[in-house]
């Protein structure tokens, strides 16, 4: 069992992430679970939500304490949350951020930056960065194929909305999959 | 088929296809996903009932119990602080032998206000004459909408039920849910066929006036088809087993517990977490098991104590505490095992969505060895 932890801000779409990232991995014949942190959400604080992955039936409830990956959609988030919190070691961190950050991230975790915001605001024209990341985890790991995340995100939306935002995916895959994790 | 969706969704699935002709709910978390849901089938047309919006929870149940008692089948779900306001008409239901269902989206009670979950409501209402079912995970949170409506229609019981499933824990999560077709549904559970309803040209009368001449003699009857419910969710859990591939015939689930020392007893979603801790710990060699109280109405003591009869010692977790005694689990479950020999600990845990871990099981597993008195398990130390 594979396990992910999304952080972000109310807002940026951090629970529909976590479902769009379960939807694709069922459509990839595995079972998963996603859940939100159940806080005290608003927009602008901090949030998370979980995906588990398995190839057989997943039965734990507790929330994820010691991910495999992270991914983190606003970088500021750094300094006020632990995002690296019992993460696994050689786990990987997908970070949205334009910044160079390697300074601020533990030792033992595998970095990979993008900025997930410009490809929103170029693709979507708002700053929403949840399918362009899930593009990146999509490249950055074997988790979920890109395929089936595009049919996820067609589920999910509808019409333009849906074509925008498998672009971003795209977009964000290709540039992950030209660099280096 | 198959299909990935939240608990909540897969809740309304169950109802759209169990067909009630009439809704009546309020909106209130995390219920709210359901009932809003429900709502937008109706108004699409995928659903043909009458769905009754209503001012707060004492109104819903109450457009339910007055549809029902016409001869419909009916539907309405809550939690928490809606169900405290239901208090009043959940006896009356019950005590006019109508078969509402609804769903429990368990949530903690204030003060202080809480949105997460634990089992104080709907255990609150334990001795309401409504049948109490608990669900584990998103499919069983599923399936037993339709065994609620069964045994609760059934003439030898026509008893109310709760169908109770976690709130955000099961109610917000995504995950796999096999959804039956209609005609095979349909097949499982035929039209409501009421025993008696109201109708202008026949006149009767619900919920009358009851001197000390008669008024025990009904509670009797409650107690009576309650006692007869445990026969008729055991026959209804066989034949959809049968049907669907998923058996509910037990009112207790056993997991591992053949040559256990000790059994955790659970309730709800903490199964899957228990389970998997059980595991860990069989392969380290401790010989643990879980019982998980599927049905807690009737309480279902002959299975309890079949299933229990090997071990040395029971560990409770219990999500809700009778404050002033112990857990309600506790209670039944020394009554179940009093004079056995067997070592109890109740551990109220987990109470306002506090998260139980893997960890937290292996340790209440210690502290039931080491044959510690029941506890508030996990408390801030400052506390204490």
């Amino acid at each position: 069992m594979k396990e992910l932890r999304i952080h972000g801000r109310g807002g940026q779409g951090s629970v529909t992430a976590a479902e769009l990232i379960a939807t694709a991995a069922f459509e990839s014949g595995m079972y998963a679970q996603a859940f939100p942190a159940f806080g005290v959400e608003r927009r602008g604080a901090p949030v998370q939500a979980f995906v588990r992955f398995s190839k057989d039936k997943i039965r734990l409830r507790s929330q994820v304490y010691e991910p495999d990956y992270i991914i983190v959609q606003d970088s500021t988030l750094i300094g006020d949350v632990n995002v690296f919190s019992g993460m696994k070691e050689w786990g990987i961190a997908i970070i949205n951020t334009e910044r160079r950050i390697e300074s601020e991230v533990p030792e033992g975790v595998r970095l990979m930056t993008l900025d997930a915001t410009r490809i929103a605001l170029d693709v979507l024209g708002v700053p929403i960065t949840n399918t362009a990341l899930l593009g990146a985890f999509a490249a950055a790991t074997d988790v979920i194929h890109l395929e089936a995340l595009e049919r996820a995100l067609r589920h999910r939306f509808s019409g333009e909305m849906a074509e925008k935002n498998v672009k971003a995916a795209n977009l964000a895959y290709n540039e992950v999959r030209g660099g280096t994790v | 088929m198959t299909q990935i969706m939240e608990g909540s969704h897969a809740v309304a699935e169950a109802v759209r296809l169990s067909k009630p002709g009439v809704i009546s709910a309020y909106p209130i978390t995390p219920q709210t996903h359901i009932v809003e849901r429900l709502a937008e089938m109706v108004a699409d047309g995928l659903l043909e009932a009458d769905y009754i919006t209503v001012e707060s929870e004492f109104s819903a149940l109450s457009a339910c119990l007055g549809a029902s008692a016409t001869g419909v089948r009916v539907y309405s779900a809550t939690t928490s602080q809606g169900l405290a306001l239901m208090f009043e008409v959940c006896f009356n239901a019950a005590g006019m032998r109508l078969p509402l269902v609804m769903t429990i989206a368990n949530r903690a009670l204030s003060a202080p206000l809480s949105i997460w979950n634990d089992h104080q409501d709907s255990i609150s209402l334990r001795d309401s004459g409504w049948l109490q079912l608990y669900a584990q995970d998103c499919q069983e949170a599923h399936d037993l909408h339709y065994i609620a409506y069964r045994v609760a229609e059934d003439h030898s019981v026509l008893l109310p039920a709760m169908v109770c499933f976690d709130g955000f824990v099961l109610t917000h999560t995504y995950e796999p849910v096999d959804i039956p077709g209609q005609e095979e549904v349909d097949a499982f559970l035929p039209a409501f066929s009421p025993y008696q309803r109201l109708d202008a040209r026949d006149p009767i009368s619900f919920g009358m006036y009851a001197t000390p001449d008669y008024y025990m003699e009904f509670r009797y009857e409650m107690e009576r088809a309650m006692q007869r419910a445990k026969g008729v969710l055991k026959e209804c859990g066989k034949e959809f087993g049968e049907r669907f591939g998923r058996d509910y015939s037990d009112l207790v689930e056993s997991y591992r517990l053949e040559d256990a020392d000790t059994a955790l007893v659970a309730m709800g979603s903490l199964c899957g977490t228990v389970k998997d801790a059980i595991d860990e710990m069989r392969g380290e060699g401790k010989k643990v098991g879980l019982l998980n109280l599927r049905v807690f109405r009737p309480f279902p003591f002959e299975d309890v104590k079949k299933a229990l009869s090997g071990v040395s010692r029971v560990a409770i977790l219990d999500k809700n505490v009778s404050i002033g005694s112990k857990g309600a689990v506790g209670l039944e479950m020394r009554d179940t095992l009093y004079g056995t020999g067997i070592e109890i600990l109740d551990c109220i845990a987990g109470l306002g969505g506090r998260d139980i871990r893997k960890r937290d099981v292996r340790r209440i597993v210690g502290l039931a060895e080491a044959g510690g008195g029941d506890i508030f398990y996990g408390l801030r130390e400052e506390v204490l």
